[in-house]
C-alpha cells in the first residue's frame, strides 16, 4: 500500500512496527510535494533539509523505545503563522518574508515533544485574515478536490495539503472559521477546541481574545490524537486553561444513544445551498438512526455574529500588526524621509490590500467618539451570543449545522466582494464569540464533486461530546461504504 | 496684576517598583547592563510572545494604595494604549484605563500652612518603554530594550494642591510612603520616580477651573518648584493680558529655567485604548488582599510617633531620622546594638548629615554598617577615645565602613588616661609657658583653654580634656 494512504494514527503503527522507516514516510511527502504542489501551492516554506535530520533523530529514538506516543515519526504541516525556530515564519506576508523566529509555538513544541516530524509551513490567508486563502503574498493555494477552486481560508495550505496528502495531517489556527471552513471546503477533518485548551504562544496574533490552534486530519481518529497532544497548560499564555480532561481520544467511541442534537432553524434559513443543507441534514440523519435524539430550535442572534466578530477580531489586529513596523524585524521600505514616512511606507508596502482594510477597520471602531457605539456594543453582542449558546446546551449536548453556505468558490469570485466574503463565515464566527469547539467532517460533496462539512458544535470543554459524535458518524459513513 | 489668583496643581506621578524581574516577563530589571542584554521575545515584542502579569507588581501596587488609603479594585483590567514609537517594541504600551488597581485615596500632607487632604484619584499598573540612543556622527538612532517592561506604577493626584511648597510636600509623602514599603528608591534623579505637573490659575474665589498645561522633564525637587513658579506666572501673565491659555503639554528646561510646548491638545493622539485580550482580569481575593495588608510595614508617621514615644526623642530628631526608611533603618539596627538611642540620633543627625551633606549624598547611598557606629559609641562611651577623635573616624567609617574599635588599636589612638605621664607633659607645658601661666593666675580664666589646647597637642589628641583640666588647676 502507498504510504501516503495512511491516516497519521496508522503510519505511526507501521512506523513503531518497523515496517516503514521516518525517512521513508518523510521521502514519500517530499516525492508528493514535488509532484503536486506547484499545482496546489499548500507551502510556503518546505524544508527537506530539517525534515530528514529530524527524521532520523526520531528513529533513533523509537529504535530506542524514547518515543512511544502515536504520532512519533510522523510528518506534519504547520500553518505558517506558527512560529518554528529557525524556519522562516512569514504569516504569508511580504512584511515578515525573511523572519526566522528565536522560539518555537508551544503547540509545535509538543508535537515535537511527540515525535513529529516538520515537513514545512503552510499557506494561509495574509495573517490569517481571509476565508479563501487568496489574499497570501505568495500566491493562493488550489483546493486538491477541484483546483479551480478555492481551499477555504485562513488555514487553506493546511487544509489542502491534508487533502493532497502532502502531509500525514497539520496544524491550523481558527479566529473565526479558519480551521472548521477549509476542512469543510477540502473534505479533511477539522476541529477548533475549546479557547484556552491549546496555548497560543508563538501563535502570530490575529484576534487574541478569539485565536486558538487546532489540527487538520484525514479522520477523526487523528484529530483526537493530535489534539490530546497539543494542548497543555501553558504558564507563558495567561489565557490558557488547566484542564486534566484532555484525554481526548478515550472518546474515540462509537455510541451517540441517548445524545441530544439541537438543529438551530437560524443555520439552515435562506442563503444556505440546497445541496449542503441536504447532505449536512441527511448527515444528522444517520445519528439519529445510530440513537441521537434530534430537536430543532431557534438558536437567535445568527445575523449579529458577522458585525460583532469583524469588530472584535479586526479591532485586536489592528493592535496586534502595530508591531510590524521596520524598526526591529521584517521588511523595511528602501526609501523613506524620515521615522513616520518609514512606517507608512514600510506598512503601505508590506501589508495587502484586506490586512489593511482590517486594520483600517479595526483602527476606525476603536477611535475616540466611536468605541462606545461600535467596540462595546460588540462585546455585549459577544456576550449575548454566548448566553444563547448557554441556553441551547442546557438542552442539548451538541448543535450541529453547515461550516458554510455553500461548497468551496471558484478561485478569484471572492476577494472582488468583502462584503460578501465575510458573509460566508455566518456558521462559524459565532463558536469563537462563544470560545466554544466545534468539529469539521465531511457528510458528502455536491454536483460539482466539491466537499461539503457538516459541522458539530459542543459547549465549553466538551470535545469529547464532538469526538464521539463525529466518530459515530464517520464509522456510519464507512460502513455505508462512502468514500470519505 | 490687578486679581489675584489661585494655583490648582494635580500630579501624574510615575514610580519604577523594585521588583526583580519585568512586569511580564522573566527579564531582569537591573541598571547599568549592555544594550538590549537583558531582554527576551515578549520584552522586545516579537511576533507569537505573550505577557505574563508578575505577581509582585500587584502587590506593590496594592501595598502602596492601602498605604494611600485607596479602594483597591478587586477584579482590576490591562488595558492596551496604541501608539507608534520605536522606543515601545508591540507599538502599544500595556496599562490600566477602563479598572485601574486602586482609586480614591488621600495623603495628608504638612506645609508651613499647616496640615492638608491630598486626594489620590486612582493609581495604575503599567510597563515602561525602552530607550532611544541618538548617534550624532552616523544620523541613525539605536534602541535599547532594557527598560522595556520595566514595571511603573502611576499615582494620579485629584488637583488638590495649590502651591510649590505643597506639591514638594506630597512628593515627599509619597517618596516616603514609597521607600518604605520597599516598592522603590524613588530617585528623582535617576528617574525611578517622574513627576508630571497639571497646572492651571483661576481668579481667586472662583470654583470653575482654567484651562491647565502638563509639564514634562522635572528631574529635582527643586526643578518643579521653579516650574510651578514659572508657569503660574506665565499662565497668569496670559491672562492679565487678556490672552487664552492653551492646553498643552510643556517641557521643562531647568537650566534656562523656561518651558516650551512639546505637543497641543488639537495635536493630541487618538490611543485607541480597549481592553487587552492577553491578560485575564487580576483578581485579587480577599484572602490575597489581608496578606498583603499584614505585611506592610510600619509606615513613617507611625514611626514617627513611636519615635517619640519609645527613645523620648524630641520631634525634630525624631522626623530627621524617619525622613528616609535608610536612616530609621540605620538607626533602629544601631540602637539594638548598644541600647544608647539618644547617642546614636546624635551621631546620625549632627555628624551623618553633615557629611551627606557635604559629600552630594542620599541616605539612601550611606554604606556604613549599624555594627561600626554601636562600635564607635561603645569607644567613647568608654573613655577610650575622646570626642575629637572619634570624630575622625566616624569620618572613615561613614566612608569606607571601617571597623572603629581595629583601627583605634592599630593607629594607637586610645585616650591617655596615664595620669603620671600626663602629668609631666603637663608640668612641661607649664614651664614652656609663663605668659599664660601668669594670665590666668591673674585671674584671666580663659588662659587655660590655651594650656589644655597645647596639651592635647603634645599628646596627639589622645588625651581626656577633662583629666587635663583637672591636672592643670591642681598645678597651678
Amino acid at each position: 500500500m502507498d504510504i501516503l494512504q495512511y491516516t497519521a494514527a496508522e503510519l505511526g503503527k507501521k512506523i513503531k512496527a518497523g515496517e516503514v522507516t521516518v525517512k521513508e514516510a518523510c521521502e514519500a511527502v517530499f516525492a508528493r510535494i514535488e509532484e503536486k504542489d506547484k499545482e496546489f501551492n499548500c507551502y510556503i516554506t518546505v524544508d527537506r533539509e530539517g525534515a530528514l535530520a529530524r527524521a532520523a533523530e526520531v528513529q533513533k529514538q523509537i529504535e530506542a523505545g524514547t518515543l512511544t506516543g502515536p504520532l512519533a515519526g510522523v510528518p506534519v504541516a504547520v500553518k505558517d503563522n506558527m512560529n518554528t525556530k529557525g524556519l522562516r515564519t512569514t504569516c504569508a506576508s511580504k512584511i515578515l518574508e525573511d523572519f526566522v523566529p528565536s522560539f518555537s509555538a508551544e503547540a509545535v513544541r509538543n508535537l515535537e515533544k511527540a515525535g513529529a516530524v516538520i515537513i514545512g509551513k503552510t499557506n494561509m490567508d495574509e495573517f490569517a485574515m481571509g476565508s479563501t486563502t487568496e489574499t497570501s503574498y505568495y500566491g493562493p493555494t488550489k483546493n486538491p478536490c477541484s483546483p479551480e477552486h478555492v481551499p477555504g481560508g485562513s488555514s487553506g495550505g493546511s487544509a489542502a495539503a491534508v487533502a493532497a496528502r502532502e502531509c500525514f495531517y497539520a496544524l491550523g489556527s481558527d479566529t473565526g472559521g479558519s480551521i472548521r471552513q477549509p476542512a469543510s471546503f477540502c473534505g479533511v477533518v477539522g476541529m477548533k477546541p475549546t479557547y484556552g485548551t491549546v496555548s497560543r504562544y508563538g501563535l502570530i496574533a490575529y484576534g487574541s481574545s478569539l485565536d486558538q490552534i487546532g489540527p487538520l486530519c484525514k479522520d477523526v481518529t487523528d484529530c483526537a490524537i493530535v489534539l490530546e497532544a497539543i494542548s497543555s497548560h501553558d504558564p507563558k499564555d495567561s489565557t490558557s486553561l488547566d484542564r486534566t480532561d484532555t484525554d481526548f481520544t478515550s472518546a474515540l467511541v462509537e455510541d451517540v444513544q441517548g445524545m441530544r442534537i439541537g438543529i438551530p432553524r437560524d443555520y439552515f434559513g435562506p442563503g444556505l445551498d440546497p445541496e449542503v443543507r441536504e447532505a449536512v441534514l441527511a448527515a444528522v440523519e444517520l445519528l439519529k438512526k445510530k440513537g441521537a435524539t434530534v430537536e430543532e430550535f431557534e438558536l437567535s442572534l445568527v445575523e449579529y455574529a458577522i458585525p460583532a466578530y469583524y469588530v472584535i477580531a479586526c479591532a485586536e489586529a489592528s493592535s496586534n500588526l502595530a508591531r510590524f513596523d521596520g524598526v526591529k524585524y521584517g521588511y523595511r521600505a528602501k526609501e523613506f524621509e524620515g521615522l513616520h514616512d518609514m512606517y507608512k511606507r514600510t506598512r503601505a508596502e508590506g501589508f495587502g490590500t484586506e490586512t489593511k482594510r482590517r486594520i483600517m477597520l479595526g483602527s476606525f471602531v476603536l477611535s475616540s467618539g466611536y468605541y462606545d457605539a461600535y467596540y462595546l456594543k460588540a462585546l455585549r453582542t459577544k456576550a449575548l451570543i454566548k448566553q444563547a449558546f448557554d441556553k441551547a446546551f442546557a438542552k442539548y449536548d451538541v448543535i450541529i449545522g453547515p461550516a458554510a453556505p455553500a461548497t468551496a468558490p471558484k478561485l478569484g469570485e471572492s476577494l472582488s466582494d468583502p462584503i460578501q466574503m465575510y458573509l460566508g463565515d455566518i456558521y462559524t464566527v459565532s463558536v469563537n464569540l462563544a470560545g466554544l469547539p466545534g468539529i469539521t467532517v465531511p457528510c458528502g460533496r455536491d454536483e460539482k464533486g466539491l466537499p461539503i462539512g457538516m459541522q458539530i458544535i459542543g459547549n465549553c470543554f466538551e470535545e469529547k461530546k464532538l469526538i464521539r459524535m463525529a466518530y459515530t458518524y464517520e464509522c456510519g459513513r464507512r460502513k455505508e461504504g462512502a468514500e470519505l | 496684576m490687578s486679581r489675584e489668583y489661585e494655583t490648582v496643581i494635580g500630579l501624574e506621578v510615575h514610580v519604577e517598583l523594585a521588583t526583580k524581574t519585568k512586569i511580564f516577563c522573566g527579564c531582569s530589571t537591573a541598571f547599568g547592563g549592555a544594550p538590549n542584554t537583558h531582554v527576551c521575545p515578549v520584552c522586545s515584542g516579537m511576533p507569537g510572545s505573550l505577557p505574563v502579569l508578575n505577581r509582585q507588581v500587584v502587590e506593590y501596587a496594592a501595598a502602596v494604595g492601602l498605604a494611600t488609603n485607596c479602594t483597591i479594585t478587586q477584579c482590576c483590567k490591562f488595558d492596551r494604549k496604541n501608539y507608534f514609537y520605536p522606543d515601545n517594541p508591540q507599538n502599544y504600551q500595556i496599562s490600566q484605563l477602563y479598572l485601574p488597581v486602586c482609586r480614591d485615596g488621600k495623603v495628608e500632607i504638612e506645609t508651613a500652612d499647616g496640615k492638608k487632604t491630598v486626594g489620590i484619584h486612582e493609581i495604575h499598573m503599567e510597563e515602561d518603554a525602552g530607550k532611544l540612543i541618538h548617534d550624532e556622527w552616523e544620523d541613525c538612532s539605536y534602541v535599547d530594550f532594557n527598560r522595556s517592561g520595566v514595571p511603573l506604577i502611576e499615582i494620579v493626584s485629584e488637583p488638590d494642591m495649590r502651591s510649590a511648597d505643597e506639591v514638594i510636600a506630597y512628593l515627599e509623602k509619597l517618596r516616603l510612603i514609597i521607600q518604605y514599603l520597599g516598592a522603590s528608591d524613588c530617585k528623582l534623579q535617576e528617574g525611578s520616580m517622574r513627576a508630571d505637573v497639571n497646572l492651571s490659575v483661576r481668579p481667586a474665589g472662583t470654583s470653575k477651573l482654567g484651562t491647565r498645561t502638563e509639564m514634562k522633564n522635572l528631574n529635582s525637587f527643586k526643578a518643579i518648584a521653579r516650574a510651578v513658579e514659572n508657569e503660574r506666572r506665565r499662565q497668569i501673565e496670559l491672562l492679565e493680558e487678556g490672552r487664552p491659555v492653551v492646553q498643552e503639554t510643556r517641557r521643562w528646561d531647568d537650566n534656562k529655567e523656561y518651558s516650551y510646548p512639546m505637543r497641543s491638545k488639537e495635536d493630541a493622539q487618538d490611543y485607541r485604548y480597549f481592553p487587552e485580550p492577553d491578560l485575564p482580569p487580576v483578581v485579587i481575593s480577599d484572602q490575597w488582599l489581608e496578606e498583603i495588608r499584614q505585611r506592610q510595614p510600619e509606615l513613617r508617621d507611625e514611626k514617627l510617633a513611636r519615635y517619640k514615644e519609645e527613645y523620648m526623642l524630641p520631634d525634630y530628631d525624631a522626623k530627621i531620622l524617619t525622613s528616609s526608611k535608610k536612616m530609621a533603618d540605620l538607626f533602629e539596627e544601631t540602637v539594638a546594638l548598644c541600647q544608647k538611642p539618644k547617642k546614636v540620633s546624635n551621631w546620625l543627625m549632627v555628624e551623618t548629615m553633615r557629611l551627606l551633606k557635604e559629600q552630594e549624598m542620599e541616605p539612601e547611598d550611606m554604606a556604613f554598617s549599624p555594627e561600626n557606629l554601636a562600635k564607635l559609641i561603645e569607644l567613647v562611651e568608654a573613655g577610650t577615645i575622646n570626642g575629637t577623635i572619634a570624630k575622625e573616624v566616624f569620618e572613615l567609617v561613614f566612608r569606607d565602613n571601617i571597623d572603629p574599635a581595629a583601627y583605634v588599636e592599630e593607629k594607637g589612638l586610645k585616650t591617655e588616661n596615664d595620669t603620671d605621664a600626663l602629668r609631666e607633659i603637663v608640668e612641661k607645658v607649664i614651664a614652656d609657658n609663663p605668659q599664660s601661666v601668669a594670665d590666668y593666675r591673674n585671674g584671666k580664666e580663659k588662659a587655660i583653654g590655651f594650656l589644655v589646647g597645647q596639651t592635647m597637642k603634645a599628646t596627639r589628641g589622645k588625651a581626656n580634656p577633662a583629666v587635663i583640666n583637672q591636672l592643670l588647676k591642681e598645678l597651678l
